[in-house]
């Protein structure tokens, strides 16, 4: 059976979905169990096969048994199960954060929400898994419709954020299909590695098809993953929504949008031909350098907590793409570091907005008076994220920034560097600003900031368990992947280094 | 004339690169937002337009094997058997045995990624019409700028 | 807005244009797609190892089986969604701004009656044909179930949903659907218990008495019919809420 686990990581929250849908219009009750058991099973079988990648190398798993490009394949390396297990791990805290916001929220439509949230999960992972280009295509699909349906089940607002967002996700998406079949028609084939072996062996590297695909490719998965200036569709979808969508598509669908370019850059068109040929890492890069500043500084204009944050996702997209573009060894391995550690501290962010706006109704930043002494879990929870977004050890964030720095500096794009460090200290001041409001409350004035504190005291205790929980235990595993980062490092360093940054970039 | 030559040898890209652009500017630019649904199935029908006529060879026909091929000629007398019994016999056959050239037959795989591709295109559509419909029940009108000017108004 | 829109669409068009003269001839038997080991492969060897005529559906059906078993998932998915989006309790009913149902009664016109009354079952029959024969000749599970849909839409544009909903209720269509994916699923988990990877037929073999040639023809089968479940419900759900507005009580 465990040759089968990486089978069982995408089909178990399939499966569930099904059931959940059929079972669960008659009984509400049993639609969260169903889901948490999903997800667990789905946990197991990424700790399985990551354990199986470090230590027998990566798993090619056929379906239908057919040798690939003839039939569809997983192929499981380093960077695959690493951004699988933080994918299920995310979808399982999400999962139990959900278990009171979902019937709160939307009080009659909790049996297709659970349906639609697994069916989120099965894209995502079925995404980061797969080795061939078309699937990925059917894939990215699937968790847009999903994610479409999950935005627009929320208020009034969130509905047109949903169709602004589904007409940019169906341009982005058939973008990338549109690449795939430019490489399709010079190539023949559909498999990842068999498109890079055909494009070598008819020495395509150069030709106008390919370059175009290329672009085509990219610029489908930038709007994906809102690259500044395609990012219209992300701050109000992630605003307006429930609660639990927040928190389950902020952190993973950008992220597994990156793992895509980079498998697309890695992958299907070699190193060699994304960083030498076409010769625009300097652009792309200050591209990224203009989306960080362009995220932190909207960030700062916000009143509205999620609104935010979600220009902090565009921000961290920015640091991501910038550090794959760097052509540098060090760059990249500090990107791959960066989607698993921003995966968490977004939960941890997004799961502290949804607890707040749940306990007191308000979406702007003065909800957060005096919740030092209301909330304190919660706030605890709350600067564990903060301090990673900043960047402060010994939290992960710190040492993705530091891996990125250093990519930024040995590949001698400072200007990179210079953003990280303004974004940082933007980060600072805005979450000092935050912890300022929720330590002291507001300034009193004239005597009336006492009555304004005990009436925002009323009613306002601490978060209840079941929301608690996933955002300690997302604060316990920021400091964890920190502390160990060692380890992760070594297992992205060794997927890394198979492919010779430091020979093919002098 | 060369340049006639190039254009009418490649005609089939033009085309669908022109309805796909008609496609894409009518999802940008219109206000209204069932005119944008209408440009995204042009545009997703452009797409498949395009992959469909990679597959098409010259004096080909569809991908289904001929009769013929399927159940040769010693084997008429069992015209009304059963198909297994049929498989069963040529499960060793070699695709010479059968006559199979590949030039007879169009390329089955852009058929089989563009059914894929409609059915994707299809559910998008209904789920873009069912968000439109929702738009329309809570703000009273389906054009985008008088929706943004009653949120505006409405904060 | 305008005019950004269309200096981006024609900078696209240029950007897509440039690349076209790098492209094979229509209509070229030499091109690389049709050249590759990967087509030549599908059309010569699909009948020895599968024993199906139809390419199309044997590609579809078998050697890209785990594509197919998500584009049904993609169908599902926009079922439920549409569902989730627009069904809502009576309570929240009062609040609209725009009134998208009208409210009077139909009744059937004789001549559009008598003509769905023998057009109807003839449209079901051909439906179970193009899934049942969909390995002879073009057709297979989503050719099939959505004629079988149709055939249900035509009633409901006859006479009413009503009518339409004492053939295919609103509690089954759900059930239907489900169960559609879960006989995809099912061949898959099948294969799987039987110790070979998902969706390998050929394994299958063993609890059916067939050859493991037989076995990939007869699971193809269960696998469209799995798919037609699963779109003749979908269509038929979309249909009625985009049409009643999610309260599938009386359409337009």
């Amino acid at each position: 059976m465990i040759e089968q686990s990486p089978a069982i990581i995408v089909l178990a929250p399939f499966l569930f979905s099904i059931i959940v849908a059929i079972v669960g219009v008659k009984r509400e009750g049993i639609c969260f169990p169903l889901v948490l058991l999903s997800l667990a099973i789905t946990v197991a079988a990424s700790v399985a096969t990551l354990i199986q990648v470090v230590d027998t190398g990566p798993i090619r798993y056929w379906f239908g048994g057919w040798e690939p490009p003839m039939g569809i394949e997983l192929r499981v390396d380093g960077l695959n199960a690493l951004v699988a297990l933080a994918v299920s791990i995310v979808s399982l805290l999400t999962a139990f954060y959900s278990k009171r916001a979902v019937p709160a929220e939307l009080p009659d439509k909790v049996s297709q929400y659970y349906t639609l949230y697994l069916l989120l999960v099965t894209g995502l992972l079925g995404m980061v898994l797969t080795g061939d280009a078309f699937n990925l295509y059917v894939l990215i699909e699937i968790s847009a419709l999903t994610s479409y349906a999950l935005i627009g089940m929320g208020s009034k607002r969130a509905t047109l954020a949903a169709y602004k967002y589904l007409i940019m996700g169906t341009i982005g998406a058939s973008f990338y299909l549109l690449g795939v079949g430019y490489l399709y028609i010079k190539t023949g084939s559909l498999n990842m590695v068999d498109i890079q072996g055909q494009i070598v062996a008819n020495g395509l590297l150069g030709s106008p098809a390919i370059i175009v695909s290329f672009i085509l490719i990219m610029v489908g998965v930038w709007i994906k993953m809102a690259f500044f200036p395609l990012h219209a569709w992300l701050p109000n979808s992630y605003a307006y929504g429930p609660t639990t969508t927040s928190a389950l598509l902020g952190p993973l669908v950008t992220k597994v949008m990156i793992y895509v370019m980079i498998r697309m850059i890695l992958t299907v068109f070699s190193p060699e031909f994304a960083f030498i040929e076409l010769d625009w890492n300097n652009i792309v890069v200050w591209m990224s350098v203009v989306a960080i500043l362009a995220g932190s500084i909207s960030a700062l204009a916000q009143t509205n907590l999620q609104k935010m944050l979600a220009f902090l996702i565009i921000a961290e997209v920015g640091y991501m793409v910038g550090g794959v573009w760097l052509a540098d060894d060090m760059g990249m391995v500090g990107a791959i570091y960066h989607i698993i550690a921003d995966a968490f501290m977004t939960l941890c962010v997004f799961l502290f907005a949804g607890i707040i706006l749940t306990k007191t109704g308000k979406r702007d930043l003065s909800a957060m008076e005096g919740l030092f002494k209301k909330m304190p879990l919660t706030m605890v929870g709350f600067l564990v994220g903060a301090f990673s977004l900043i960047g402060i050890p010994p939290t992960a964030g710190f040492f993705s920034k530091w891996y990125l720095i250093q990519g930024g500096i040995s590949s001698g794009q400072y200007e990179y560097v210079v953003a990280l460090l303004i974004s940082s200290l933007i980060n600072a001041v805005l979450f000092f600003r935050i912890i300022e409001i929720a330590y002291f409350g507001t300034k009193p004035a004239e005597g009336h900031g006492h009555h304004h504190e005990e009436e925002s005291a009323e009613g306002v205790t601490e978060a209840p368990f079941s929301m608690l929980f996933p955002l300690l235990a997302t604060a316990a595993l920021l400091l964890g992947i920190g502390l160990y980062n060692k380890e992760v490092v070594a297992i992205i360093t060794d997927f890394v280094s198979q492919f010779n940054f430091g020979v093919i970039i002098p | 004339m060369e340049v006639f030559d190039a254009i009418s040898a490649k005609f089939n890209y033009w085309i669908y690169i022109i309805i796909m652009m008609i496609g894409l500017y009518a999802m940008m630019s219109k206000n209204n937002l069932v005119k944008k649904l209408i440009g995204m199935s042009i545009f997703q029908t452009a797409i498949i337009l395009f992959y469909v006529s990679i597959g098409v060879k010259e004096g080909a026909t569809i991908p289904i094997l001929y009769h013929e091929q399927v159940h040769p000629a010693h084997d008429s007398g069992h015209h009304g058997s059963d198909t297994e019994h049929a498989a069963d016999e040529h499960v060793t056959a070699h695709a010479t045995d059968l006559h199979i050239e590949p030039d007879q037959f169009t390329n089955p795989l852009p058929h089989v990624l563009m059914l894929t591709a409609i059915v994707v295109g299809v559910a998008t559509l209904g789920l873009g019409l069912a968000l439109t419909q929702k738009l329309y029940r809570e703000f009273g009108s389906i054009e985008e700028s008088e929706i943004l000017e009653s949120i505006k108004s409405a904060k | 807005m305008k005019t950004l829109s269309l200096i981006a669409v024609v900078i696209t068009g240029l950007l897509l244009l440039s690349a076209v003269h790098d492209f094979p001839d229509w209509a070229d038997p030499e091109s690389p797609a049709s050249d590759y080991r990967l087509s030549q492969h599908y059309i010569t060897q699909t009948f020895p190892e599968t024993g199906v005529p139809n390419m199309v559906t044997a590609v579809l059906a078998d050697y890209r089986g785990y594509d197919t078993m998500f584009e049904t998932v993609v169908v599902f998915t926009a079922g439920i969604a549409i569902i989730g989006l627009l069904r809502r309790s009576p309570s929240s009913r009062n609040k609209d701004k725009g009134k998208a149902t009208r409210t009077y009664k139909k009744k059937p016109d004789l001549i559009v009656d008598t003509t769905c009354r023998l057009l109807i079952p003839i449209i079901q029959i051909f439906a179970l044909y193009v899934i049942a024969h969909g390995h002879h000749s073009p057709g297979g599970g989503f050719q099939g179930g959505v004629i079988f849909g149709a055939s249900f839409i035509l009633i409901t544009l006859t006479r009413d949903l009503q009518a339409a909903q004492k053939w295919v209720p609103e509690k089954r269509i759900l059930n239907l659907a489900g169960i559609g994916v879960l006989l995809y699923a099912g061949f898959g988990f099948a294969c799987m218990l039987l110790g070979d990877n998902f969706l390998d037929y050929a394994i299958l073999h063993k609890i059916m008495p067939a050859t493991p040639t037989e076995a990939r023809y007869h699971s193809m089968l269960g696998v469209e019919i799995g798919v037609a479940f699963t779109v003749t419900a979908i269509m038929f759900s979309i249909y009625s809420n985009l049409a009643s507005n999610g309260e599938m009580k009386e359409t337009l």
